[in-house]
């Protein structure tokens, strides 16, 4: 066999085993389960809510939006974090003395992060089916969607894993992240921002992923409280592809650059830190 | 094994390919910023050596070590590792290496096995008619001593068992040439010597092996040549007893005579022991000759080293290698 191709089975074989081993850690577990319950909570106090101007369910209508939120998290927040660990413990550096390791380690990672991120839509959806009435799933837009999310937010969490060495710093892309979500129209309704806000969100993926994700799951006549009254698929299209393509063209040269500066002091130098952080 | 002499050039070409140097290092210089941490590093290996590289803290080991291993690009010098300058090695080089990294919590939540079968996947491609890579790793599991802890998490392992599972994977696609940086800190005297007996094992089967380690009693077992870096150059580089030899001239005397003990320290023991006898006859007992441990040799060397000696330290070491 040659080896690109052990090196990508490889890259899989790595990706399945995180997503079993996810299974049986207490903290990915509730990594899973935690944030789930606590928006099913949400959701289903709104559900006796309708959205302003209609008679369709708030909570409904907000599910959508959630699991395009878990798409962000997922394939950004997720993807930088775990770089940003398993730089500082080795990880990385056991890839880099392996042949092809460290193109393995990236497959295997990104297998990784979209598994647990589709665990996490399973995990969300199949309770406010039984729970939430209304929604109509469009397939064949909902796998567009999650695809071209995942290649536009997957390139943003490599950068930023790669640019950012202490896990404690991490905390600072989590901040616009969150002010992000906040103004994205995923729990409050966009068009109650100021209109520099709602001009703001809608260059970022948060909001495109919210839309898609909602015209995916939702009747078509809900797409008449969104802004430009339409789902606009072809705007979601547009500026979710923009970010993938500056992203693929991005991230290989960034991670190629943090790749190259692992070395053994390096690693030694972060467990130093790290241990004076802990006593 | 071909006779090289250490400092200066070897007779490149000349050798049939099998004896070709695994490690062949000229001139290796290393800088940060204004900092010279190597300022002229010279040294080879031969297939199948053991070399421990010595030095204290700070002396630029690891950041030779670095280099060699293709993490890190040197400022000047040349460098060929199996033949390969490592800033340009290919992935078809890496497969060759192997690498033991001191190991701290990653892959915690892998399991022993699993992890050693998921490593061995990248070397499939790389087995030659010579060499079958991967290492089973059932195999591999036993000869590092870590059978019963197969099937664990590799989070609950302790230090020692972890630092033989850093071992296994570092051996895991079967190298030429194999680093090992502080290879058994946390080990007790058992791991150590089961460790030791694996070391051996390697070289036997034509590993060259480049260790690093401030333990002198495993340097003086492990190797068969010995570098002693300091300043960011190598001041000695011989077997334990050639340093020895050269380096701490005064060997130890003690003898007791009608129940009295002395002690005297000479650079010829053997004449002095002859005249002692000579002169005493019966009348010793007790009798007992120690030359200096590389342990001495080494507390000195670095230490005349750092008293500003250095070009005395490298004169005395090129007489050692003649």
């Amino acid at each position: 066999m040659n080896p690109s191709m052990s090196t990508v089975r490889a890259g899989f074989a790595r990706g399945r085993a995180e997503i079993r081993q996810s299974f049986t850690t207490g903290q990915d577990l509730w990594g899973y389960f935690f944030p789930t319950v606590a928006f099913l909570v949400v959701m289903f106090f709104m559900r006796g809510a309708t959205v302003p101007g209609t008679n369709f369910s708030l909570g409904t209508r907000t599910l959508p939006s959630v699991m395009g939120m878990g798409i962000v998290m997922g394939g950004l927040v997720t993807l930088m974090s775990q770089l940003i660990v398993e730089r500082e413990d080795g990880t990385l550096l056991r890839a880099k003395a392996v042949p092809n390791g460290m193109m393995g380690y990236l497959i295997g990672k990104i297998v990784t992060v979209s598994g647990m991120m589709l665990i996490g839509q399973v995990i969300i959806l199949v309770p406010s089916l039984f729970m939430l009435s209304g929604i109509s799933i469009n397939w064949f837009t909902y796998v567009w969607v999650v695809v071209i999310g995942l290649v536009a937010c997957l390139p943003i969490g490599a950068v930023t894993g790669s640019l950012f060495s202490n896990p404690r710093n991490a905390s600072v892309v989590m901040m616009p992240v969150m002010a992000l979500v906040a103004t994205s129209g995923i729990f409050y309704p966009i068009q109650s921002m100021p209109d520099w806000v709602q001009g703001l969100a809608q260059v970022f993926p948060v909001y495109w992923l919210g839309l898609g994700m909602r015209s995916a799951m939702l009747p078509d006549s809900m797409s008449a409280v969104e802004l430009g009254e339409s789902w606009r698929h072809l705007e979601t299209l547009g500026v979710l592809s923009a970010w993938a393509v500056v992203g693929v063209l991005v991230a290989p040269m960034v991670l190629r650059r943090m790749a190259r500066r692992e070395s053994g002091s390096s690693v030694a130098a972060r467990r130093e830190k790290a241990m004076q952080r802990v006593t | 094994m071909a006779v090289v002499d250490h400092m200066g050039a070897p007779a490149r070409g000349t050798r049939p390919a099998i004896e070709e140097n695994v490690l062949e290092i000229r001139d290796l210089r290393m800088r940060y910023g204004t900092k010279d941490v190597l300022t002229g590093v010279d040294f080879v290996a031969h297939p199948g050596e053991v070399v421990a590289l010595l030095g204290p803290n700070g002396a630029g080991k690891t950041t030779t070590i670095e280099i060699l291993e293709g993490f890190r690009m040197r400022s000047a010098g040349d460098v060929s590792v199996l033949g390969v300058d490592p800033a340009h090695g290919d992935e078809n080089w890496r497969a060759r290496l192997g690498v033991v990294l001191q190991s701290w919590r990653d892959h915690g939540k892998w399991k022993v096995r699993e992890l050693l079968e998921h490593l061995g996947l990248y070397y499939a491609p790389y087995s030659t008619n010579d060499i079958t890579r991967p290492w089973d790793a059932d195999e591999l599991i036993e000869a590092v001593g870590l059978t019963e802890h197969a099937n664990k998490k590799i989070r609950m392992l302790s230090g020692g068992q972890r630092r033989r599972l850093d071992v296994a994977i570092g051996i895991v696609g079967r190298p030429e040439l194999l680093f090992l940086d502080e290879p058994t800190a946390g080990f007790d005297p058992e791991a150590r010597r089961e460790f030791h007996d694996l070391v051996h094992a390697l070289s036997d089967a034509n590993t060259t092996i480049l260790l690093t380690t401030h333990d002198l009693d495993e340097a003086e077992k492990l190797a068969d040549r010995i570098l002693i870096l300091a300043g960011g150059t190598i001041i000695a580089d011989g077997s334990a007893d050639e340093l020895a030899r050269r380096m701490s001239t005064e060997a130890e005397v003690r003898w007791s005579v009608g129940g009295q003990r002395f002690v005297h320290s000479t650079s010829d023991a053997t004449a002095f022991v002859r005249q002692l006898f000579r002169d005493h006859d019966e009348a010793i007992t007790d009798l007992e000759v120690r030359r200096a441990s590389l342990e001495d040799t080494y507390v000195a060397m670095v230490q005349q080293f750092e008293s500003g000696r250095q070009d005395e330290a490298v004169r005395e070491f090129e007489v050692v290698t003649r």
